[in-house]
């Protein structure tokens, strides 16, 4: 096991280094000098030349990564070339949008897809198992952002009992979680639908599988074996899955925040991409990237002390 | 032949037939503006209504089934063409340096946001088809060679492999002639899934400005000119928004039904 831990984290260091040298040299290579974009056409050379030095973008390529790479490990992310402010502070204010409504969504989803998927698999190709499958493939097929329109259509021009947009602070958390309430079921729609989908085919592999087909010999009904024995060995590849699905979340809000106006992760990056403020996008991305290598690691890591013969590989 | 194939492949066909037509013919031109027909709903005249300059939306979603398709269609191909040939490499050399380095940047390129980092190359880059056609490739690559690999990876243990070993076949000569066609099955089904997953990236870059831009019609764009009119008609905002979900479905359950036809044991990656 000592041996699988110290091959992974190696693994992950690598992976880390790799990452972050691929997202600093794409920003990088990127046309447009963040100095004359904040100017305009008109600034002087010297002025240009002085901001420039001002920001640190004089420097040779390899000592602006080098100082980066240092200064993430010790929790400084760097400067906004903008705001002229610390963009940890940035990513966290904005965390306090993002990461509520990934949890919120993520929990939507799973709260929809468990039931979907053990009706499902349960009643495996009767009506209900039919209607779920339909469901589902309706569900992966619709675009969030669209149904996050229609959602607004429906319960806030309509029906006017929600928000349309913007977020109001969490001073106020009962608005603040009706801000985040169709945001969260647009977002959770797709993911409830994929989800749904792996837990009804990993249901049905576990129900296949002998220690159900000894549960039933000893007794137990259909459904006793189903919740007793079935659904804990399904629920391995359902948390895989969930975990991926909150990395994404974080990033994958990125349209659905355009659509209802949330200062989230997603709007920050798109915002200083689009204000060339490239260090806030280096940062960023490098910290969803992070977060998705963990959710992997520990994945592997959970999967390795459930199942020994897995340490071998990898 | 399967009811999920024949549902999923006429409803595919119906916008790729629809695409092809748009080239010599729609209902309406898709640039002629008529303000005085402005948000009109569904009429006998225009079958899905008319958008804020007047426009016939059946006519747009025409036009902008071929950007949807011809994007989608392309980034499966820079997928499969780049993925493919890695995945198959690998495998050939299993355990090896080239494998491991092909798995490790794999892995690497699955852990990027991939939405994240489309807009981030074709907001770059300059917004437009062609720069949301590679942004949305790069990510199909792995995908392919994570999926040809695995695939390959146990039929080099099979006897028609070792044989044709013996017979001194090189590794590449085995990968193409004897690997590939049969991996083929798998390597469709995957196309249609990720065609699918084009079709909603592409709508998703250019609803939010980045991918194709005007005057090339796009159901994304459709999409983001619809948003502050769907209190006065929502029809402009539901039309192009269905066109996506049918698509989208007929190509998903065409996916499903090829898996079905082909090879009911076929596993495959759905992110």
């Amino acid at each position: 096991m000592l041996v699988y831990l110290t091959r992974r984290l190696t693994s992950l260091i690598l992976s880390l280094a790799a990452a972050s040298l691929v997202i600093f040299l794409v920003v990088e290579v990127a046309p447009g000098d963040p100095a004359s974009y904040m100017l305009g056409i008109n600034a002087q050379p010297d002025t240009v030349a002085a901001l420039r030095a001002e920001l640190g973008l004089d420097v040779p390529r390899w000592q602006r990564y080098l100082s980066w790479v240092t200064g993430m490990l010790s929790g400084d992310f760097g400067t906004s070339y903008t705001y002229r402010t610390p963009v940890s502070g940035m990513i966290a204010d904005r965390l306090w949008v993002s990461l509520p409504l990934a949890l919120y969504a993520l929990t939507l989803s799973t709260l929809i897809a468990l039931p979907a998927g053990i009706i499902a698999a349960s009643r495996r190709g009767r009506a209900a198992d039919v209607g779920v499958m339909a469901a589902t493939q309706l569900g992966v097929a619709v675009p969030n952002f669209w149904f996050a329109m229609l959602l607004v259509l429906l319960f806030a021009i309509r029906l006017q009992i929600m928000p349309s947009g913007g977020f109001p602070g969490w001073e106020d958390p009962v608005q603040a979680m009706k801000a985040l309430t169709l945001p969260a079921i647009a977002l959770a729609l797709p993911q409830a639908a994929i989800l749904a989908r792996v837990l009804r085919s990993s249901l049905i592999d576990a129900l296949g599988e002998d220690y159900i087909r000894t549960a039933r010999a000893k007794g137990l009904t259909r459904g006793q074996a189903l919740w007793r024995h079935g659904l804990r060995n399904a629920l391995i590849p359902v948390l895989t899955i969930i975990g991926l699905q909150f990395s994404f979340l974080l990033a994958g809000a990125i349209i659905i925040e355009q659509v209802f106006y949330l200062p989230g992760l997603g709007r920050l990056i798109f915002q200083s991409i689009s204000q060339r403020d490239l260090i806030v996008v280096e940062s960023v991305v490098m910290l969803l990237v992070f977060a998705v290598i963990l959710v992997n690691f520990m994945t592997d890591l959970a999967y390795a002390i459930v199942d020994p013969r897995l340490r071998r590989r990898a | 032949m399967n009811r999920t194939l024949i549902l999923g492949a006429a409803l595919s066909l119906l916008f790729l037939g629809g695409a092809l037509l748009s080239f010599v013919w729609t209902p309406y031109d898709t640039e002629a503006m008529v303000i005085a027909q402005r948000l009109k709903p569904p009429s006998a005249a225009h079958l899905l209504g008319t958008d804020h300059f007047g426009r016939d939306i059946l006519s747009l979603i025409m036009a902008g089934a071929r950007t949807s398709i011809a994007v989608a269609l392309v980034a499966v191909g820079i997928g499969m063409g780049f993925g493919v040939p890695l995945g198959l490499m690998a495998a050939a050399r299993h355990g090896g340096l080239v494998d491991e380095l092909i798995s490790r940047a794999n892995d690497l390129v699955f852990a990027f946001p991939s939405l994240v980092i489309a807009i981030l190359i074709t907001a770059i880059f300059g917004p437009g088809a062609v720069n949301a056609i590679i942004a949305i490739g790069i990510f199909n690559i792995p995908v392919f060679a994570r999926l040809s690999r695995g695939a390959a990876l146990s039929l080099w243990s099979r006897d028609f492999i070792l044989a044709a070993r013996t017979a001194g076949k090189s590794k590449a000569r085995i990968s193409g002639e004897h690997i590939l066609p049969n991996i083929l099955n798998l390597l469709i089904v995957q196309g249609t899934i990720q065609f699918s997953l084009g079709i909603l990236a592409e709508a998703g870059l250019s609803y939010v400005g980045l991918g194709a831009q005007p005057p090339v019609p796009s159901w994304g764009r459709m999409l983001a000119d619809a948003q502050t009119m769907v209190a006065l008609a929502p029809h402009v905002a539901l039309m192009p928004g269905l066109a996506i979900v049918f698509m989208v479905l007929g190509l998903n359950l065409m996916g499903d039904g090829l898996r079905d036809a082909l090879d009911p044991k076929l596993k495959v990656l759905r992110t």
